[in-house]
């Protein structure tokens, strides 16, 4: 597996886009949804909601377990992808592209966020 | 006191397969080799391959093996027929469950007992304890074996490729001596999914051999390696009990809704007797809670531990709870209160994370193959 380079990384898995006209897309990484394992639903925050850096604001269940997800990022959400919602495997099947979860207009990012080699290092994979 | 997990005899050929490996009952056991939902619905319309030897094998031999067993378990071991095989469970003298089992019998005088893997140390305490008295043996068998499995509808073709047993004459809960894919092996028609399917109990040093040949002949199959996550789903689809979750020390197997397996009418005294007479008749004039299925109505699954709710209140607990693959929907195992057992009540939900959602009570099982 292998990290888009053009993205950035948290340390709880989550992606994040280049920011473009403020707006950043996020999603979970290949190595967090292949350790979830087959996703059946997904809790996304609305648009509108506020997302805090490194707090929880949704969540994802699998077959085995349900998991927090985290904004990697602090800001307004403009947007939430409804095809992940009506069908939780792009999670797994997609994680980079149809399987992104939320958008966010960026007011504040931590300063821990990872590159794609960082990432690679620190995830193992 | 931390302890290595126990490797079964398979362990480097599901790293070479890409398994996600897991922790069970001490035993470190493929979880998945890639989607488990593949792997469940593999088992559900072709077949699929399992390792099971955390499983502990106990041999039972001796002039009195079926008269001890009739005595140590709850089941009348006495009736079991040369070559077919029992579900029976073993309690403690208050009618705790012990552990669920399947006995054996493989001989005039020789019987395996085949319990949990996280129960095998107790079951094989219980049984060397309570053998006193018996012209019989028990002995520990579980690294004598290694266990595969083969489930699903196309487990007979597959078998049929690797075997010249007489698989046709071999009946479900039956077991007979013989070779497979030129191992020598125990060959059962039991299993743990639902389906029809095969347990193939063999040496250990044999077992990677049988793997790789049951692979070959079920390519063409559409065969797959399973790992311990869909057989879990497989078996809750199909009602049956994971003891930890449904059974437990603190029920009874009338408790359980099981009672049918105590067998009260059987020569002889048995453990547990007394208490599970007293046990029967509770659960006849004051009915405990009953084991029932739940169907979500929305996609959040309800997990073992989580409350069934009613009106506001509490009125009974999830067992085990999974996203079901091939009804589409979370289902649930749950125990509850008698007046909410009934298929269609109304009115209740499961409190998932403080939201009460709403669940359809069915009968179980929630899946039953077409024969």
């Amino acid at each position: 597996m292998s990290n888009p380079q053009q993205l950035r990384y948290s340390k709880e898995h989550e992606w994040l886009s280049a920011v473009e006209d403020g707006v950043a897309t996020i999603g979970i990484t290949e190595y967090a949804a292949n350790a979830l394992g087959d996703v059946v639903f997904a809790q996304l925050p609305e648009v509108g909601d506020t997302v805090t850096a490194g707090e929880t604001c949704g969540e994802l269940e699998s077959t085995k377990s349900v998991s927090d997800l985290y904004s990697p990022v602090t800001g307004e959400v403009t947007a939430f992808n409804q095809d992940v919602v009506d069908d939780p495997s792009l999670v797994n099947s997609a994680p980079f592209e149809g399987g992104w979860l939320f958008k966010v207009r960026v007011e504040g990012e931590p300063d821990d966020l990872l590159s794609a080699d960082e990432y690679t290092a620190f995830s193992g994979n | 006191m931390s302890t290595a997990p126990r490797l079964t005899a398979l362990d480097a050929l599901h790293r070479s397969l890409g398994a996600t490996m897991t922790d069970f009952a001490g035993w470190d056991m493929p979880l998945r080799y890639a989607s488990e939902r593949d792997e469940h619905n593999a088992v559900r319309t072709r077949a699929g391959l399992f390792d099971l030897s955390h499983m502990g094998e106990i041999t039972v031999t001796g002039p009195e093996a079926a008269a001890f067993l009739s005595y140590a378990l709850v089941g009348n071991i006495a009736t079991v027929g040369n070559g077919r095989a029992r579900y029976t469970m073993i309690v403690q003298e208050d009618g705790g469950i012990v552990d669920d089992l399947i006995v054996y019998r493989l001989g005039e005088t020789e019987y395996m007992v085949v319990a949990n893997a996280g129960n095998a140390q107790i079951v094989l305490d219980a049984l060397t304890e309570r053998v006193g008295g018996f012209d019989a043996e028990v002995r520990d068998d579980r690294d004598a074996y290694a266990l595969l499995a083969v489930q699903g509808p196309e487990s007979p073709a597959i078998m049929k490729a690797v075997t010249d047993a007489d698989l046709d004459g071999l009946k479900y809960y039956a077991g007979l001596p013989g070779t497979v894919a030129g191992v020598p092996a125990l060959i059962a028609r039991t299993g743990y999914t639902g389906e029809d399917g095969f347990e193939l109990f063999v040496a250990p040093e044999h077992a990677e051999a049988l793997w790789r040949a049951l692979s070959e002949a079920g390519e063409a199959h559409g065969l797959i390696p399973c790992g311990l996550s869909c057989r879990d789903t497989l078996r809750l689809e199909a009602g049956m009990p994971l003891y930890g979750h449904e059974l437990t020390t603190a029920l009874t197997p009338f408790d359980a809704g099981l009672g049918r397996v105590v067998k009260f009418e059987k020569e002889g005294d048995f453990v547990g007797r007394e208490a599970l007479r007293a046990a029967a008749e509770r659960a006849e004039t004051a009915p405990p809670r009953k084991l029932v299925g739940l169907v979500a109505e929305g996609r959040r699954v309800p997990r073992a531990g989580f409350s069934v709710v009613a009106d506001g209140k509490v009125i009974g607990e999830v067992t085990s709870g999974a996203p079901s693959p091939t009804l589409g929907k979370p289902i649930a195992m749950a125990y509850v209160d008698a007046a909410f057992a009934a298929p269609g009540t109304e009115g209740v939900g499961v409190d998932i994370r403080g939201t009460h959602e709403p669940y359809e009570v069915v009968a179980l099982p929630f899946y039953k193959r077409q024969k």
